[in-house]
């Protein structure tokens, strides 16, 4: 039942995208073709669950010790030690993906490093570490939370490419109307407020 | 120093300068041990590349536009690395470029010319008759299929900038309903032309200035109730300047398979003086499409 509601809750209503405002340069980036979208989205799951399995281990086992019968707090230095984390565990894996799958790697191209220092997977390491999930339930919540953000965008991604053959004013070509869809986006999203 | 759990209560904490020291210890520790991770699996599980194809790549446009029936620059790299394709495949280079490619590979560099798009019609919207009022989407593949397009001509540009879109050097400008190609833009990939429904597009050599626009194949008669500008297939170009236009059917085109000093020069198009416009110098066609110039 936890992890029930920890999947609906990092999918639907906490959505990364919609509700917690968190990734928003990838999904006005990115969101022109499906295509792209896709390769994105693909990334974003694939790096968010890793990062959060590995921050969550980090955080929860060794930040935390006694010296001396001295208790030593270093929770200060989450932010700092997930972004070192995550950057060169991405890193890791793109020297990896490289040697043994390169078609992975291929599809995945250039979104892998760019979302390195994105703030959907930082976002997804300090609310773990926040929540105080266990390292399982970090995993859980950090792979749903990529379905969420892939869900957003590419349903934004199919809105947009849509909307290039629409005819709106002058004024809303572009990216005005993207924003404005964004929102309508969100306002839907809302709607799942209170469902867990 | 044993480590507790970040959910277990804190007891004694530890003074702050113990903790700052932690700190340092922590982070520099976990940046050495996981830069040590990264050499030693950089190392070991190393991708060799040619170097060859990073430096065809290098030498290379760029603009990925797939032009040359390849994926990408990238792939057209590792082609022409491999033998598969000639540097004069990739339309976008500059005959320096080609060369500078095919003596990094030390390779016989092929003569091949540089070509652009052109759009034959220049039935805009002061010069051709309007059958019916189109509100859908603006997009020429949807425009067509509304009983044969918006324009009563049904062989001529829709103007709906389906090109425009598709063109990744942004020399399509649409201009009252019609594409007008910059050719100054214009590296004649040919993506425009699978863009375009009616088919109006074409490569031509970049040194002919002097083209045809108008691409129907109807009766001149035909023509002239749906376009003032279309080619009536007079053949007053085939006598003026002989040798440089064929009149095939109802339509003139040029011989673009002359050599390039052969083509016809702006001063012909004047010379042949075209009853109807649709033979112009591509300077003229600027002018009057830019409505600088009536015609």
């Amino acid at each position: 039942m936890k992890y029930l509601e920890l999947t609906i809750g990092a999918i639907l209503v906490y959505n990364f995208v919609l509700s917690r405002f968190l990734g928003i340069c990838p999904f006005l980036g990115v969101s022109k073709r499906i295509g792209t979208a896709m390769g994105m989205s693909g990334a974003v799951i694939f790096v968010m669950t890793l990062a959060s399995a590995a921050t969550a281990a980090v955080y929860r086992n060794f930040l935390r010790f006694s010296v001396n019968g001295r208790t030593v707090d270093l929770g200060f230095l989450q932010v700092l030690l997930f972004i070192l984390i995550i950057a060169s565990l991405v890193q890791l894996i793109e020297i990896m993906l490289q040697k043994l799958s390169p078609k992975l790697y291929q599809a995945l191209g250039i979104y892998l490093p760019l979302i390195t220092t994105n703030c959907a997977v930082l976002g997804a390491a300090t609310i773990n570490a926040k929540e105080n999930h266990t390292v399982l339930e970090a995993t859980i919540f950090g792979c749903c939370s990529g379905i969420g953000f892939a869900l957003a965008l590419l349903l934004f991604a199919s809105l947009r490419e849509r909307l290039e053959l629409a005819n709106p004013p002058k004024a809303f070509q572009g990216t005005p109307i993207a924003l404005v869809t964004a929102g309508i986006l969100a306002m839907a999203f809302a709607g799942f407020a209170g469902l867990c | 120093m044993n480590l507790i759990s970040a959910a277990a209560p804190l007891s004694v904490p530890a003074s702050g300068a113990e903790i700052l020291l932690w700190a340092g210890v922590v982070m520099a520790s976990l940046g050495v041990v996981l830069g040590a991770v990264i050499g030693i699996f950089a190392k070991y599980f190393r991708v060799r590349s040619d170097a060859r194809v990073e430096l065809i790549l290098e030498l290379l446009p760029g603009a990925n536009c797939g032009g040359c029936g390849q994926a990408g620059c990238a792939d057209f790299a590792k082609s022409v690395v491999e033998g598969r394709n000639a540097p004069s495949k990739c339309p976008v280079s500059s005959r320096e470029q080609k060369s500078a490619i095919a003596r990094a590979l030390g390779i016989e560099e092929e003569a091949g010319f540089q070509r652009r798009a052109l759009v034959r019609c220049g039935g805009d919207l002061h010069h051709s008759a309007w059958l019916l009022n189109y509100n859908g989407v603006l997009d020429c593949a949807s425009a067509a299929l509304v009983s044969g397009g918006p324009k009563g001509c049904s062989y001529g540009c829709l103007g709906m900038g389906n090109c425009a879109r598709k063109c990744p050097f942004g020399a399509i400008e649409i201009v009252d309903h019609i594409a007008l190609v910059h050719p100054e833009l214009c590296v004649g990939c040919g993506l425009c032309i699978a863009a375009c429904p009616r088919h109006c597009i074409a490569l031509v050599p970049a040194a002919a200035t002097t083209h045809v626009y108008c691409n129907s194949p109807e009766k001149g008669i035909d023509k002239r109730k749906n376009c003032q500008v279309g080619c009536i297939g007079c053949r007053k170009c085939e006598r003026t300047v002989p040798g440089k236009f064929t009149v095939e059917g109802n339509l003139a085109r040029v011989n673009y398979e002359l050599a390039p000093e052969e083509l016809p020069t702006d001063a012909d198009a004047v010379a042949v003086k075209c009853p109807t416009h649709a033979l112009l110098s591509e300077q003229a066609h600027f002018r009057i499409e830019q409505n600088e110039e009536i015609r």
